[in-house]
């Protein structure tokens, strides 16, 4: 009964995958540590919103930052004690830039809150996804998407919020419908092995997580899907497939459940890659896999479900790989809010000549800026570096587009062009060699005889076209307020001089119709009786040979002053009256300007 | 995995060179290029030594005057090995005991001119090899047909050292002409127009089993080679298959027209840089076009033509211009033949689906 599947294009075959150092022993429990610090923001979306204040004392699994907006999730504290600080902390990300999170000083005896299973068969759908928003769930393979939002079999999911410029997201048009789950234990980057670990001991939770999310989607096929190389977890799998999704007790169909053993070949886990090579679709372009019916967990992240609803546990802890130059290799179960270089600590200690360390997988991960950093929801490896392990790169050669990059590309892009393109700043045809498609896997990196870090020009691209269309909607923005700020006021001028228009068409009405009213026509009467007898005074003075003047009727000292100005000006040349004024001005001028000069001679 | 192996293996021939780097590329094609270089010694005695010796040499000294005058570091683009593939190449498409200045003219503008003008390595839009060839035979036309015969057909055999004096000094105890015959290549074009019969041209001492004679096994041994590379995926299938293809097509369809006057797909695959060029020169990834839709147009369309300048062009060998041409239309050509991209004529169809319903 082995499964057709399909192969995509390129892929590679890393010479060692270095498993074997980290998936031989069990997963080992983390002994409990005096703080934690658990960042407010693990997941992608808004971060949480802290519900603790400094000097509260707190429980295991107590929410102490609540889920804030659509794309969001809660974050919980990982033991009892006292919140010490809820200011910026290092975090786990390449850019080693600090973030909000709340530290909590363990008081050593780990009270919890009560824990309440709950009943998911008979609980109603969006209660159920509103408590696993609640508990905290994300992804756990490392994109840490908001659980609740992919198990919603109707949500408009809009992947990735940051995909602005391809990733358009569809208005969801109320038929899709999500018939195959897929429960993602590929784990195909180099030395990972978490996912390994814990499908190999706890199988039997995370096919109760999957029955659980089959539920809850309307699944009716799901299908885990392992890399070959862990023949272990495969086994395990199909054991507790066998035991959980045959279930005599219930009279509900049990869905169709298959453990897949799919090649070993990077990036085979990645979540296009994988539904390819189980279902031959391809996600379209910009879209999502529940735009071919399809939704993707990673195996952690179904046995946190399970955890979350069997055991009514919140996501408070993990699996994590610790691997590389480092004295005991392995896997622990760490809870969230673990600093890193307690981590090291437990697994004996950095070896030395170690020179760095890795978060993610070699393939994907970053370079850890602060041992200080915690572990969140996101971290599933920790690589210690050594320069045997990880040589550094040869220093780049020019492209020679041999094309080594496009082969390996599982995309089927040309990764030389847009690297040419990138280097040359121009965006536009970046764009058009559809950089958006990348999923910055780094099999182009890995492959290319020139060394050039081609994805870090991919990621340089992408976010320089992200900030130019931010800039642009600035902009444009800017441009519709000042549009609609100029069209206000023409609106308002327009209306002012209506409305004077419409009172003034009234008064005259008003005027015309006066006749009616006997005060208004006596007020009339005097006011033309006024209006005349100026006239006639006016036609008086003009037979007279006056002007009339605005200086007549005044006090008899101002006529005198005005008398004594006259006579001066009759005195006066013209030239003489400009000579006055140019000399008068001129220290005005130089007097303006004299501040200046020695500055513009110094 | 690291990024290179923690343990390299110690038989690795190529572990002196960081994994997949650009020089072990290059070094792996110019293994390849080793046994014709052994068969064409071996048939035509040793005057490629003296020409590849000369031809590396130059491309060694214009290679670090081009990167000294434009700033560039010397280590990493002289052990890159390009330079010196380049000059192998043009060293296997001259004749062999030429004078020495006809290698450095050839060489010059391979390397200043074609190469490091247009911006040094995988900047040049023109094969650089090709470019010296191409101006070489414009400009000493005559030079550049007298080619040393076959030892099994020769009067004379010349030693190394004769070899030597002869490229170097211009001068040595047997002459130049004495030594030198026209190519089969040449000698169908001169022959066929004062009307002799393929069939009396194929008993002429240039012509051997299928090709011309010694040629014939030089460019079995580069397709041996080629062959090489395809099997350690140092090249795709399409250039050297189209680039084949299209030569033996379009041959055998001059020849079903006109007998008398075209040959068939046999000579022309087996004379001439037919095979050099299929598997060594249209591959340079540089100057190719390098979609697998845009590959297969562009050798096609230069093993077209290459038969084309064979049959009605004014030179004997074509594949020099050919290529050329080609290079020139490889940017277009892949503007116009990207590759479908993972999830997207099925994201167009599903918005079609969308926007019919």
């Amino acid at each position: 009964m082995s499964r057709a599947l399909y192969s995509f294009n390129g892929g590679i075959h890393p010479e060692n995958s270095h498993k074997a150092e980290s998936c031989g022993t069990p997963i080992r429990i983390m002994p409990l540590l005096p703080r934690y610090v658990v960042p407010l923001r693990q997941h992608i979306g808004a971060p949480a919103l802290p519900l603790v204040q400094v000097g509260d004392q707190v429980l295991k699994g107590q929410m102490i930052g609540s889920a804030e907006g659509y794309v969001s999730t809660a974050v919980h504290a990982p033991t009892s004690g006292r919140v010490s600080a809820i200011e910026a902390c290092a975090i786990p990300h390449p850019s080693g830039l600090f973030d909000e999170a709340i530290t909590i000083e363990s008081d050593g005896e780990d009270r919890s809150i009560e824990f309440t299973p709950l009943d998911w068969q008979n609980l109603d759908p969006s209660a159920l996804r509103n408590r696993i928003r609640e508990m905290g769930l994300a992804g756990l393979g490392g994109a840490v998407f908001p659980s609740y939002i992919k198990l919603n079999p109707g949500a408009p999911v809009k992947a990735g919020a940051g995909v602005g410029a391809s990733g358009a997201g569809k208005p969801w048009t109320g038929h899709s419908r999500i018939h195959t789950l897929i429960l993602n234990g590929a784990e195909c980057e180099p030395w990972i092995t978490c996912d390994d670990r814990l499908m190999r001991e706890r199988a039997a939770g995370i096919m109760q997580g999957a029955r659980i999310m089959a539920h809850m989607l309307g699944a009716t096929t799901v299908l885990a899907a392992v890399e070959d190389n862990k023949p272990e977890a495969i086994a395990a799998l199909r054991d507790a497939a066998a035991a959980v999704f045959t279930d005599t007790a219930t009279e509900a169909p049990i869905e169709n459940i298959e453990v897949v053993s799919i090649p070993t070949l990077y990036p085979g886990g990645g979540g296009k890659q994988l539904i390819y090579t189980l279902t031959g679709k391809e996600v379209p372009s910009g879209g999502l896999s529940t735009d071919i019916g399809v939704q993707v967990f990673n195996v952690g992240t179904a046995y946190s479900l399970y955890r979350a609803i069997v055991l009514g546990e919140p996501l408070f802890s993990r699996v994590v790989t610790i691997t590389g130059h480092v004295a005991q290799p392995g896997n622990f179960e760490v809870r969230i809010g673990t600093p890193i270089h307690d981590l090291i600590a437990a697994a004996g200690g950095a070896l030395p000549g170690c020179n760095g360390e890795i978060i993610g997988g070699p393939m994907m991960g970053f370079d850890l800026m602060d041992l200080a950093a915690p572990v969140t929801k996101s971290v599933n490896c920790v690589i210690l570096k050594s320069p045997a392990l990880f040589a550094p790169k040869p220093q780049a050669m020019p492209c020679i587009r041999c094309g080594a990059c496009a082969l390996a590309c599982p995309v089927n892009l040309q990764p030389f062009e847009m690297y040419w393109f990138s280097r040359a700043k121009d965006f536009g045809k970046v764009q058009s060699y559809n950089l958006f498609d990348c999923i910055e896997c780094g099999c182009c990196t890995y492959v290319c005889p020139s060394h050039i870090p081609l994805v870090d020009f991919y990621r340089f691209s992408k976010s320089e076209i992200w900030e130019r269309e931010r800039e642009k909607q600035a902009s444009d923005h800017a441009r519709q307020r000042h549009e609609f700020k100029t069209f206000r006021q023409e609106r308002e001028k327009q209306e002012k001089a209506e409305k004077f228009a419409k009172a003034a068409e009234a008064n005259k009405a008003k005027a015309n119709t006066g006749a009616d009213d006997p005060e208004a026509a006596r007020k009339k009467a005097i006011l033309d009786a006024a209006l005349a007898r100026a006239q006639q005074a006016k036609a008086d003075m003009a037979k007279e040979g006056i002007a009339p003047k605005n200086t007549d009727h005044l006090p008899p000292a101002v006529t005198k002053e005005i008398a004594e100005i006259e006579a001066r000006r009759g005195q006066e040349t013209p030239d003489q009256t400009t000579k006055d004024i140019v000399q008068d001005a001129t220290p005005a001028i130089s007097q303006n300007t004299s501040p200046t000069a020695p500055k513009t001679d110094a | 995995m690291s990024l290179s192996p923690s343990n390299p293996s110690p038989f690795n021939p190529f572990s002196l060179f960081t994994r997949n780097a650009v020089s072990a590329v290059m070094f792996k094609v110019m293994a390849a290029l080793v046994p014709g270089i052994l068969v064409h010694a071996w048939l035509f005695g040793p005057g490629i030594w003296v020409s590849l010796f000369v031809c590396s040499f130059l491309a060694i000294l214009f290679e670090s005057l081009m990167l000294l005058m434009r700033g560039r570091p010397l280590k990493p683009f002289l052990t890159d090995g390009s330079a010196l593939l380049t000059a192998w190449l043009l060293a296997l498409s001259l004749p062999t005991l030429a004078p020495w200045w006809l290698y450095a003219v050839g060489m010059f503008f391979a390397i200043v001119i074609a190469k490091h003008l247009y911006g040094g390595l995988g900047q040049n839009l023109f094969n650089p090899a090709m470019v010296g060839y191409a101006v070489l035979i414009v400009s000493f036309p005559a030079l550049m047909t007298q080619w040393p015969g076959p030892l099994s057909i020769a009067d004379i055999h010349v030693t190394l050292a004769e070899a030597f004096d002869l490229v170097l000094a211009g001068q040595s105890s047997v002459s130049l002409d004495a030594l030198t015959s026209a190519t089969a290549l040449d000698t169908w074009k001169t022959q066929i127009r004062l009307g002799i019969a393929p069939e009396t041209l194929w008993t002429m001492p240039a012509f051997g089993w299928i090709g011309a004679r010694g040629q014939e096994m030089v460019a079995g041994a580069f397709l041996l080679g080629g062959l090489f590379l395809l099997a350690n995926r140092l090249m795709t299938w399409h250039i050297p298959l189209a680039f084949l293809g299209a030569i033996a097509l379009t041959a055998t369809v001059l020849n079903l027209i006109d007998p008398s006057q075209h040959a068939g797909a046999l000579f022309h695959l087996f004379s001439g840089a037919a095979m050099l060029g299929a598997f060594f020169i249209a591959t340079d990834p540089v100057t190719a076009a390098s979609t697998p839709r845009g590959k297969l147009i562009y050798a096609g369309l230069a093993g077209m033509l290459t038969v084309l300048i064979r049959a009605f062009g004014g030179y004997p060998d074509g594949v020099a211009f050919a290529i050329l041409l080609m290079n020139s239309a490889a940017p277009f050509l892949d503007t116009y033949t990207q590759p479908r991209v993972f999830g997207q004529s099925a994201g167009k169809k599903a918005q079609d689906k969308k926007g019919a319903s």
